[in-house]
């Protein structure tokens, strides 16, 4: 009977959606309905909150009311801890879209004489479900009966009992299980919940955390089946589908001034390509910086947004600097074109830096983005890590069209880092900033290594930044 | 270990859900157990989830049937069908008395 219910519906697995940003696309559309899912993770890293979050944007999206079966902790904890992730329970439970049930098992409190089953906690979560009408239920975490009840044989007899009787009862449940040393769970309950099954894992690589998670099965779905990185922040949990999205974006024919009518000429006078990658390198104190500047106020000035991440200077001291330079940034900033996102890379990993680059670019939605420097980023990861974190990166504001450009440092005066022969594949116009002594002066010069699909200037220029703004001169011998 | 007096009386309440055998099983075995250690002294509500599920939050009932012992304190779970005599008695403090 199992197997023809299967067949019937698998040609139509009608899914829920889970609400939490990232999930559903890579489950292609949310949790399996009216079926158990299982996430299993070890302590901390983040099941309780991914179940929760699960009833309270259903609760919020969907007026899905839900029930979280609480075997861990109180209520009031629950709330307290979420809290500060912008979730308000109160209100959903005043509004009758969630119940919380908090099960106690005490073992000292408990003897046991013969026989039973667990009728009690079916009565518990029947009359709970009914109670508000509930389509969601949570079991939070369900494990917790093995350290309270002793006769495994009777618990895992009612278990699998309780996760059939949670189908018929049409609900879409998460239930939420502990890491096991050989098996997934530590009491195997992926043998009996066996639709879905997520696992979350925090890492930590060289003393910073990421967060991970996979999709270890879906039944009757396709899934990705990366390991995705989540973000667990003021906002709740973000997940991304982070994998190389191919090489099927479109090329837009169209342009965005670089700021600098000079630069725009050396790029057939129109600027960089709408939606394409560059890449402007130097050595210290060339003025990449002043160009990136530049470029985000050609942005704002029609009107379009930028985003600016920054990771080397604060905000404030690139607004002052820019300034300097004849460049009133601070307006746009008031107006909400500019938006600044000024952090250490040494903060979190490659992976949740991309992860809240994504984050920020979906909020924000804007026409460019400057990553200032790159280079800085570069540092925190080993090689493979960098070209695989770049390349989706790339990939990731291509298929958006959004234009972008990465600021690089390069180390020396002589000859380009390792960082740029590694990068440059992947970037549609390279500028090259060199400073250089000659004539008894020390002065700055520009040139374009290569500009896909343009015909650009060959040749090296004077680059002069002054109070009124960029000039690129002819060098004369 | 022993904290029951002479003069304590027993004020138990069972937990059941629908007439199942376990649940009839375990009001016998209670039943015989009180009229052997307690005679008069006892006091047992039976409590039907089946009829009042609202009623198994408050004592956190998960197993079935789950007798509590309310008095004498301290209150105490016992859960199954209390077959095993030996068991229950220590549940219910009345072991050493009549040991």
């Amino acid at each position: 009977m199992k197997v023809k219910q299967r067949q019937n519906t698998r040609s139509t697995l009608a899914k829920v959606s889970t609400g939490i940003r990232g999930l559903d696309e890579i489950t292609f559309g949310g949790l399996p309905k009216g079926r158990p899912t299982l996430i299993c993770g070890n302590a901390g890293c983040g099941k309780t909150l991914m179940a929760l979050e699960f009833l309270v944007r259903g609760a919020l999206d969907s007026k899905e009311p839900g029930v979280f079966v609480a075997f861990e902790e109180t209520p009031q904890d629950l709330a307290q801890n979420v809290a500060s992730l912008g979730l308000n329970l109160q209100d959903l439970l005043d509004c009758h879209l969630l119940k919380i049930d908090h099960v106690r098992v005490e073992r000292s409190e408990i003897e046991e004489t013969g026989e039973y089953n667990l009728d009690g906690l079916f009565v518990r979560l029947n009359y709970a479900i009914d109670s508000i009408g509930a389509k969601r239920v949570v079991l939070d975490t369900i494990e917790s009966l093995f350290s309270g009840l002793s006769n495994t044989a009777v618990l895992r007899a009612e278990l699998r009992r309780l996760f059939q009787w949670l189908k018929t009862k049409g609900v879409t449940a998460i239930i939420t299980a502990e890491r096991g040393e050989v098996t997934l769970t530590r009491q195997g309950l992926e043998e009996y919940v066996s639709d879905c099954v997520i696992v979350l894992d925090q890492r930590i690589i060289d003393q910073v955390s990421t967060r991970r998670m996979r999709i270890i099965k879906y039944r009757g779905s396709p899934h990705g089946t990366n390991e995705y990185p989540f973000l667990i922040d003021q906002d709740g949990i973000t997940v991304f589908p982070i994998t190389s999205l191919g090489l099927n974006h479109a090329a837009p024919a169209t342009h965005l001034s670089t700021g600098v009518a000079d630069l725009d000429h050396m790029l057939g006078a129109k600027g960089y390509f709408t939606g394409s990658s560059i890449l402007i390198s130097g050595t210290a104190g060339t003025g990449k910086s002043s160009l990136a500047g530049h470029f985000a106020q050609s942005v704002c000035r029609r009107n379009e947004r930028c985003l600016y991440f920054a990771f080397e200077e604060s905000e404030a001291q690139i607004l002052r600097n820019m300034r300097s330079i004849g460049l009133d940034l601070a307006r746009y900033v008031k107006k909400d074109l500019l938006r600044f996102h000024a952090s250490r890379p040494t903060l979190m990993g490659l992976e949740q830096h991309l992860v809240r680059i994504y984050k920020e670019v979906d909020e924000f939605k804007p026409t460019a983005v400057i990553v200032d420097p790159i280079s800085n980023l570069l540092n925190s990861g080993s090689g493979r890590e960098v070209h695989s974190m770049l390349t989706r990166l790339i990939d990731f504001l291509k298929m958006k069209a959004i234009t972008s450009v990465f600021t690089s440092l390069t180390p020396s005066r002589v000859g380009q880092g390792d960082d740029e022969s590694a990068v440059s594949s992947l970037i549609d116009t390279w500028i090259v900033n060199k400073d250089w002594e000659g004539n008894g002066k020390r002065a700055r010069s520009l040139c374009i290594v290569k500009s896909r699909g343009m015909a650009h200037a060959q040749n090296v220029r004077e680059f002069i930044i002054s109070d009124r703004g960029i000039r690129l001169t002819e060098i004369t011998a | 270990m022993k904290t029951s007096k002479p003069d304590d009386v027993w004020n138990l309440r069972l937990y059941v859900a629908g007439q199942t055998p376990k649940c009839l099983a375990a009001f016998a075995n209670l039943k015989k157990i009180c009229e052997e250690h307690v005679p008069g002294k006892y006091t047992i509500e039976v409590i039907d989830l089946l009829k009042n599920p609202q009623l198994a939050e408050g004592d956190q009932i998960l197993a079935i049937p789950t007798l509590v012992k309310k008095l004498p304190e301290p209150v105490r779970k016992i859960i199954g069908d209390l077959s095993n005599t030996e068991r229950a008695l220590i549940g219910l403090d009345l072991r050493v008395q009549n040991g």
